[in-house]
């Protein structure tokens, strides 16, 4: 649009050209054959590396009628194959091309073509398929949603995967071609699934010791997308083996620090892949002395931008859930220094001297500050050393706190995820997160977040609102209870427990005033809704934050003045219903913060059928449900109160004195112990 | 030094196994540092006896180091080197050493230092001195104050040092993580040369300046490990043991990255010159191995011009097959028709010529004794006809062209293995020679050869024949090389062509293997004499002329006891009858022709591909500041 001056210009050029165009286009459409073949011919050669050439002929509508002789069973083998060629020409042009090619039903045709008995046109509709397959899709345009349609359609229908298969054995072209659209079009678990089912491991094993480098590169690229994220393709590749060797052992020979740096990489993801899935042990010295340093290899200043991204994110990937790896890689090469690095692009020079390294720049950035904020979150995901050096890293916290501002959601997303990991130090909460004021922009995020930021984003804060954290005043007085009550509201699991997770840890040892705002802001319906949750962990947590609510006695009191009934019906449900031990015992440790209350305790004591559960539990085979229906019991009977006497007598009734003769001559001594205190209680 | 005595005290068995262990190491040594001549520059396999701080024991074959001061504070620290300093040629160097007790403080040192540094000291506090340092985990690169750099270190840990003499960098290791590169200076930084940007006209000229690039650059940087608290123990591995940290992968990723630079390197601009320069060469290669079709037709496609006319060609070929067939009586007078003057003026090479006819006449197939002989029909027919052309010249031609290059292969020390590959060819002649194999491949080898009569003797002849100085400076640095490492295959034809010899040495084996002097005709006996005593007088006019000459008398004195023995096959002398022994012979007449004709008596494709092994060579040896020499080999690039 924003060459609309130019215009006239453009015109009477492309008259121009278009006039010796056309005569290509004119050729097609010639009566005698042999003339039809030479134009198309003369075409290719006039196309090759000639973009305006292209758009030229696509506009003139060459496409079609290529189509149209490809297709065309009159047409020789020849012919068919030139306009094979020629369509793939075209489709190395712009991207545009390649949508107007897709605009003319092009993969079908070149699909059909695929079941010709000759192999040199086989290769063409191959090598034209697979230049359509990888060119990039850039999902703000609509119109490429057609490419990853068809990248799902080839790969649903079977007849084409099994005749793809079966084309791997004809030439060293079409193994490159197939692999390469494999690798292209696998996108997720459901296509590693088919392609798996159709033997793409068997098919595609023996190639990676092909002559020719093409093939073996993208075989590899094949297994590295295969057995992404999959266990099952994983824990079959080991122990797959090619002319003797397993490809592990093959794997790392393609790691040798002498091998293109693609293969290097590549290979370093298919261990990644496999490590992750439990196919290969994590202390397996293929894992720590070759692909964990060659990962970080890829992370150094030498590699291409592109490189250190795929490194980085790699890396993360491999080394998440354990700490023996990210200790290793903390020392390796000065990783983490090595990765601030990551947040200098654009550098400043390149900004002013090289415009065309600023685009570069520019371009990876995001990129490249994401990964980064990958990696530091996996490396400090566990040892606090490692969290410390993260944090002394120059201006780290500065970079965490403008990611969580920054545009890119992927971005946003890796910073907080990296400030998630790094909360997890009870030093940096209390030093360098209040030092940087963190809390604000992680509020921030928390507001009109996409569910997978917000998940992160609310772990986090988690973190920020246990009790020793500096952070946790100010993040209330943000509206942090509001926020979080609605997180409990959502469909998304993990906000559910995030949100009652935040909120019981904000009520651990609150005020008084706090905990009304949580349970007002929560309301008594949606308490009772995240009781009966279907997720175990929610109903924990939501217990969890009953039993902080319901601590120190005037807050007891006060809550279960206004809200006892509910919270008595909702205690009632959980030790009838069925729950494991945990979920009971929690159940029955807020029963006893009720009967620490003052005025609490008769909601107890006027509730026969809660007291005879409590009974119930004192004589249960678990020892933690004993001891905790033994908390109760002690609170309700505790001497110095008003009307112990009372409820002692209503006990002793019940038969709760003979359970506890019983229970002081028992072997486990925490139970031994707090019946005879109970005991003494009676004899006082 | 009380330990020095208990070290060398073993018993049986373990003397057994050290040996062993100095196989393995050896082995290990050489697979890492193939370019090393380690008898020039040894390297390091043990601590040093004599370079270390009194605090310091050794044991184990002085293998482990431990502790035996005081250790109250820094001023008690001590350090030892290794026996020998890294030597340049390596390239890439790595050792580890294994932490056996971190002793009472574990502030260990391992590290680099130059000779003179105080052994007082741990390693990195001084000049020229680096180390990484296990109670804080810090680098030292001279200074007393360290920087952080990896995790702290002890009991049971192996840490690495690694030293890149190619980018002048030093990285640790720590149980096989390379930690962080880190700069090293090189005690008197050398002044960094683009090496191929220089154009050597002359060898001498090559040998001369890169003499004195090299001279100012000496890197002796030495293993060592520092100590400085009692019950320290450490235990190196200079190659013993494999090592924890895959060494060999760094190598490779550097010699990649050597060979890529190699690969592409710019030209630029400078296209059209390079590719005229290269045509020149490949034509004029052609041209000198009368490779006369193919010439011509390379010729015709690069559009350049043969500055030989093909008559001179077919007349150098025709005289070479003459030698080579042992008719050196026919040769000679060939050589005097077709390049009058050209014996005349050089005695020395006619006197040659003539001491090989003898021995040809010896055997029997000199013309001036074989037509006494009968002659085989399939000998007259299959020779003169020899300068057949392209059909043949891939097997003839370059049976030539290896004896033409002799001069200078044989400085790049190739003939040992072409002679070999000759000598097996000879069947009939085995039982002959196989007594004095080796002889005959030193004789050939001169290079290689450190004690042989005849080498010396050949050399020296070439001397006086090429009045050239190549041949001292051979001497002056090649007397020692290991034949090993010798190319083959800058003699990409000789395998070839040694079967057509064969082909016409059968013809000859007919006589040959009657083993009779001068095929058992009595006349040509005589004949044989007769030429003998003409040769006898040709030496003394000779000496009277031109002062007395060891060399000539040598080769008379050789030839002539021939004769002494009943069997001259099978006598101490008797390798003079291997035809083998012809190609010096020519190669030394083809060269006074190629001169006296203005032409280069080498192929420049020869001159260059020497001029770049010894381009090479010369870093290696001498320490070119940059250690990239050690992986790059001309071998890489012929194929």
């Amino acid at each position: 649009m924003a060459c609309v001056l130019e215009a006239p210009l453009r015109m009477s050029v492309l008259s121009e050209v278009t006039a010796s165009s056309r005569h290509y286009v004119d050729r097609l459409f010639d009566l005698d054959p042999q003339k039809v073949l030479q134009g198309v011919i003369d075409m290719k050669n006039a196309v090759i590396g000639n973009n305006k050439q292209k758009a030229n002929l696509i506009v003139l509508g060459a496409v079609p009628r290529l189509l149209y002789l490809l297709q065309q069973e009159t047409s020789s083998t020849e012919l068919r194959t030139e306009c094979a060629v020629v369509l793939g020409s075209l489709a190395m042009g712009t991207e545009n091309n390649v949508k107007s090619l897709l605009d003319c039903h092009i993969i079908p045709a070149l699909l059909q073509g695929l079941l010709s008995p000759d192999l040199k046109f086989i290769e063409a509709c191959l090598r034209c398929l697979r230049t359509i397959f990888i060119s990039p899709v850039t999902p703000e345009d609509l119109l490429y949603t057609l490419l990853p349609f068809y990248q799902d359609v080839l790969l649903k229908d079977a007849t084409v995967i099994s005749h793809l298969m079966a084309l791997l054995s004809r030439s060293r072209y079409t193994q490159e071609y197939i692999c390469q659209i494999f690798s292209h079009c696998c996108k997720g678990p459901d296509h590693q699934t088919i392609l798996f089912n159709h033997g793409a491991v068997q098919n595609i094993a023996h190639l990676l010791v092909s002559t020719s480098y093409k093939v073996r590169m993208q075989a590899l690229k094949c297994f590295s997308v295969l057995a992404f994220e999959n266990p099952q393709v994983s824990m079959t590749l080991v122990n797959v083996s090619v002319d003797g060797e397993l490809l592990p052992q093959i794997f790392v020979k393609m790691l040798q620090r002498d091998k293109p740096i693609e293969m290097q990489l590549t290979s370093a993801k298919c261990l990644t892949s496999m490590c992750r899935a439990g196919a290969i042990r994590t202390d397996d010295s293929c894992i720590v002395l070759k692909t964990l340093p060659c990962l970080v290899r890829m992370c150094s200043k030498e590699r291409l931008l592109e490189e250190r991204v795929e490194g980085a994110e790699t890396l993360a990937y491999l080394i998440e859930t354990d700490v023996e790896l990210q200790r290793i890689a903390s020392i390796t090469d000065h990783l983490i220094v090595m990765l601030a690095d990551y947040f200098k692009y654009p550098s400043s020079v390149s900004a002013i001297t090289d415009i065309k390294r600023l685009d570069h720049d520019l371009k990876h950035a995001h990129e490249l500050r994401q990964a980064a904020f990958k990696l530091y979150a996996s490396l400090g995901a566990n040892d606090e050393d490692i969290r410390k050096k993260i944090i002394e890293t120059e201006n780290m916290m500065d970079r965490i706190v403008n990611g969580l501002s920054e545009s890119s959601i992927k971005v946003r997303l890796a910073a907080v995820r990296c400030l998630h990991s790094l909360s997890r130090s009870v030093q940096q909460l209390r030093t360098s997160f209040q030092d940087h004021a963190v809390w604000k922009p992680l509020m921030k995020v928390l507001q009109n977040a996409p569910n997978e930021i917000l998940v992160v984003a609310s772990s986090t804060l988690c973190n920020l609102l246990l009790e020793f954290s500096p952070s946790k005043e100010p993040i209330l007085e943000s509206g942090a209870i509001e926020l979080l009550c609605s997180l409990t509201q959502s469909e998304n699991l993990a906000l559910r427990v995030n949100g009652i997770w935040a909120l019981m840890n904000m009520a651990f040892q609150a005020e008084q005033k706090i905990k009304s705002d949580i349970l007002r802001g929560l309301s008594t319906e949606q308490l009772f809704q995240l009781l009966s949750d279907s997720d175990v962990n929610v109903l924990m947590k939501t217990l969890g934050l009953l039993r902080n609510l319901l601590s120190t006695r005037p807050h007891i009191d006060h809550i279960m003045s206004t809200h006892g009934k509910q919270i008595m019906q909702a205690v009632t449900l959980i030790l009838e219903g069925e729950h494991n031990i945990e979920v009971k015992e929690q159940t029955l440790c807020i029963l006893a913060n009720i009967a620490d209350g003052t005025t609490a305790k008769e909601l107890i004591m006027t509730n026969d059928d809660i007291l005879q559960k409590i009974k119930y539990y004192m004589s249960h085979s678990n020892a933690k449900l004993q001891l905790a229906a033994m908390f109760c019991i002690s609170n309700l009977i505790w001497n110095e109160e008003e009307g112990s006497q009372e409820r002692q007598d209503k006990l002793r009734d019940m038969g709760i004195v003979d359970i506890l003769h019983k229970l002081s001559q028992s072997s486990d001594p925490n139970l031994c112990d707090k019946a005879k205190t109970a005991l003494q209680q009676y004899l006082a | 030094m009380a330990e020095a005595g208990a070290s060398t005290l073993q018993v049986g068995g373990e003397v057994l196994s050290c040996s062993l262990v100095e196989q393995e190491l050896s082995r290990r040594l050489r697979r890492l540092y193939p370019v090393v001549n380690q008898e020039e520059t040894p390297l390091p396999r043990s601590w040093s006896l004599k370079d270390k701080c009194n605090y310091i024991g050794l044991s184990q074959n002085n293998l482990r180091v431990h502790y035996t001061g005081h250790g109250k504070n820094h001023k008690d620290a001590a350090s030892v080197r290794a026996t020998h300093p890294i030597p340049t040629a390596c390239g890439i160097y790595y050792f580890e050493v294994k932490i056996i007790s971190k002793g009472r403080d574990g502030y260990m040192g391992v590290g680099l230092c130059a000779q003179g540094v105080s052994m007082n000291r741990l390693p990195g506090w001084d000049k020229h001195s680096y180390g990484y340092h296990g109670d804080d985990g810090h680098s030292f690169c001279s200074s007393g104050t360290g920087q952080p750099y990896g995790p702290t270190f002890t009991t049971g840990d192996v840490i690495g040092c690694c030293v890149n003499l190619i980018n002048n960098t030093c990285f640790y290791t720590k149980n096989g993580h390379s930690l962080a590169i880190q700069p090293v200076l090189y005690p008197p930084s050398g002044p960094s040369i683009k090496l191929i940007s220089l154009q050597f006209r002359d060898k001498d000229v090559v040998r001369d300046s890169v003499k004195c690039f090299f001279a100012q650059v000496q890197s002796n940087l030495y293993p060592t490990v520092g100590l400085q608290t009692p019950g320290e123990t450490v235990d190196a591995n200079f190659g013993q043991q494999p090592f924890v940290f895959d060494i060999e992968d760094y190598m490779r990723e550097w010699r990649a990255k050597i060979q890529s630079t190699i690969k592409q390197f710019p030209i630029g601009a400078r296209l059209g010159e390079w590719q005229a320069m290269l045509q020149n060469m490949v034509s004029s290669y052609l041209v000198h191995h009368w490779y006369c079709s193919t010439a011509t037709a390379f010729a015709r496609v690069t559009d350049t011009t043969i500055q030989e006319e093909q008559n001179s060609i077919k007349n150098r070929q025709r005289i070479q097959k003459l030698v080579l067939a042992g008719r050196m009586g026919e040769a000679i007078e060939a050589t005097q028709q077709l390049y009058p003057g050209l014996l005349e003026h050089s005695p020395n090479l006619l006197f040659m010529l003539k001491c090989r006819q003898f021995v040809e006449m010896v055997i029997g197939t000199d013309s001036e004794v074989r037509c006494f002989s009968a002659r085989s029909p399939r000998f007259q027919d299959s020779y003169p006809r020899s300068p057949s052309l392209s059909p043949r010249h891939g097997s003839s031609n370059s049976h030539i062209h290896s004896t033409g290059a002799d001069s200078l292969t044989c400085r790049n020390g190739v003939m040992s293995t072409k002679s070999k590959q000759s000598h097996n060819k000879y069947p009939t002649l085995s039982s002959s020679s196989s007594s004095s194999s080796s002889p005959s491949s030193v004789n050939y080898s001169k290079s290689n050869s450190t004690d042989s009569t005849k080498s010396q003797q050949h050399s020296s002849m070439s001397n006086q024949e090429t009045s050239d100085s190549e041949m001292e400076m051979e001497a002056e640095h090649y007397s020692n090389r290991d034949p090993e490492r010798s190319s083959t295959r800058i003699m990409n034809g000789t395998y070839k062509h040694e079967e057509i010899l064969q082909a016409d040495e059968s013809s000859m084996e007919d006589s040959c293997a009657q083993r009779q002097l001068c095929g058992g005709n009595h006349a040509a006996t005589e004949r044989m004499i007769q030429f003998g005593r003409e040769l006898q007088i040709l030496s003394e006019q000779l000496c009277s002329e031109y002062g007395k000459n060891t060399v000539h008398k040598e080769m008379l004195q050789d030839a002539f006891s021939l004769l002494a023995y009943s069997d001259p096959w099978n006598c101490p002398v008797g390798q003079q009858l291997d035809p083998v022994q012809r190609e010096p012979v020519c190669a030394a007449l083809i060269s006074a022709i190629l001169e006296s004709q203005n032409l280069p008596k080498q192929p420049p494709l020869m001159l260059t591909l020497g001029q770049a092994s010894e381009c090479l060579r010369l870093m290696a040896r001498v320490g070119l500041g940059s250690g990239s020499c050690s992986f790059a080999r001309v071998d890489d690039y012929l194929h």
